[in-house]
């Protein structure tokens, strides 16, 4: 599907300014696209350089697998090909708690480690794992406890009551969240059918290991 | 309530700076050692993302700057205006997905326009914080490690988009109107 999507992209961009006259546009979006890409991932080193570092602390001490025993339970329905014990679901639970306080620039390395120790446990490197489009499921419809960059521009231009969106924001959230998780198990259950099941990644070894 | 969790925002992060290294001392983790060999990571993580990013970056520039974002919304107003939700709001359901700044910005302007305590005004920012930009999360998370095929995740994730933006209308319009 993303393939679809860039590649449509592209092409009604294409079409609609050449009907403008104007094709010079696509180029220098084109341009300031890349630029921009590139600037945001600028952007993004010194964020993931230091909360990974700091991460780092947390798994050596043991902090992440101390996570993931007690509060694992808590979101292990969502992630069932998941061993419950397994680092994964500690940098989930971190990213899901670094999601809900608006924490964008924590919840985003957090995020990536845990993708990363999903990755550890997908058998196919290539494409996603379940459990990886739950997470990234989670991600696109973030629950956020406060909208502070909104409230902070409504109070900006001198809102009577900035914060009065925090119920009408966390109610639509949580219907939004609601929709991808049930969304991602309709998924989950129909590839599972469609597909030949993928063999389930080897708890016995990896308890071996860690 | 509501000052409890800016407090807890507030406090989250500098508490997670000096009570981690504090704990993995406890354990007697090498901490500045420790540090530096997990930081590492985070250059090549980032430099990785960036085909993704450049990549996507790149087709949502060139729609967006040739004008057909503005053509899909013209013609869907109409359709909205007779369920009575202002018009003004949808190129914000198109453009949310896709870029997180110019969401934002359109929302700003929205804002700024309608003022913040209209109709518009609150439905705007009801949609910008009830969703993340769906195109940038899969780019970044899935790009970091490498995986080209997201299977069913972005058909995911755009359904509860706009699920979102017609939730985010509707509550705006119950609780507000």
């Amino acid at each position: 599907m993303v393939n679809k999507i860039w590649l449509g992209l592209i092409l009604i961009g294409f079409i609609f300014a050449a009907i403008k006259g104007d094709i010079q546009i696509v180029t220098q979006a084109a341009f300031e696209g890349a630029a921009t890409g590139v600037t945001v991932c600028f952007g993004l080193i010194s964020v993931l350089v230091f909360w990974m570092g700091i991460m780092k602390l947390a798994e050596d001490s043991g902090l992440v697998r101390a996570i993931s025993r007690v509060l694992g339970p808590v979101v292990s329905y969502l992630f069932p090909d998941v061993p419950k014990n397994h680092p994964a679901m500690g940098y989930i639970l971190s990213n899901m708690s670094a999601n809900l306080l608006g924490l964008g620039n924590a919840a985003t390395p957090m995020g990536i480690k845990a993708m990363q120790q999903l990755q550890e446990l997908n058998p196919d490197k290539q494409s996603a794992s379940p459990a990886m489009c739950t997470l990234l499921a989670l991600n696109t419809a973030s629950i956020t406890l406060i909208p502070t960059t909104l409230i902070a521009i409504r109070l900006n231009f001198h809102s009577a009551n900035p914060a009065e969106i925090v119920g009408s924001t966390l109610l639509a959230t949580a219907i939004a969240t609601f929709a991808a998780i049930v969304a991602d198990r309709w998924y989950r259950k129909r590839s599972a059918w469609t597909k030949p099941p993928v063999s389930p990644p080897n708890e016995a070894s990896y308890t071996l290991k860690g | 309530m509501l000052d409890w969790i800016n407090i807890l925002s507030n406090w989250a992060i500098p508490v997670m700076i000096a009570f981690i290294p504090l704990y993995a001392s406890f354990k007697k983790v090498p901490v500045y050692e420790s540090f530096v060999d997990g930081a590492k990571d985070g250059f090549s993580t980032a430099i990785g993302i960036i085909p993704h990013l450049v990549g996507m970056m790149v087709a949502i520039s060139v729609f967006r700057a040739s004008g057909a974002l503005e053509f899909f919304t013209g013609w869907l107003s109409p359709l909205l205006a007779r369920l009575s939700v202002p018009s003004e709001v949808l190129p914000l359901g198109i453009l949310r997905p896709l870029t997180g700044t110019g969401s934002l910005a359109f929302t700003t302007d929205l804002i700024k326009t309608y003022g913040p305590d209209s109709m518009i005004g609150r439905i705007a920012s009801t949609i910008q914080g009830s969703t993340d930009t769906t195109l940038y999360v899969l780019t970044v998370y899935f790009g970091a490690v490498g995986i080209r095929n997201g299977r069913y995740a972005l058909k995911v994730g755009l359904f509860s988009d706009i699920v979102g933006f017609i939730a985010a209308i509707a509550v705006c319009l119950l609780l507000f109107g």
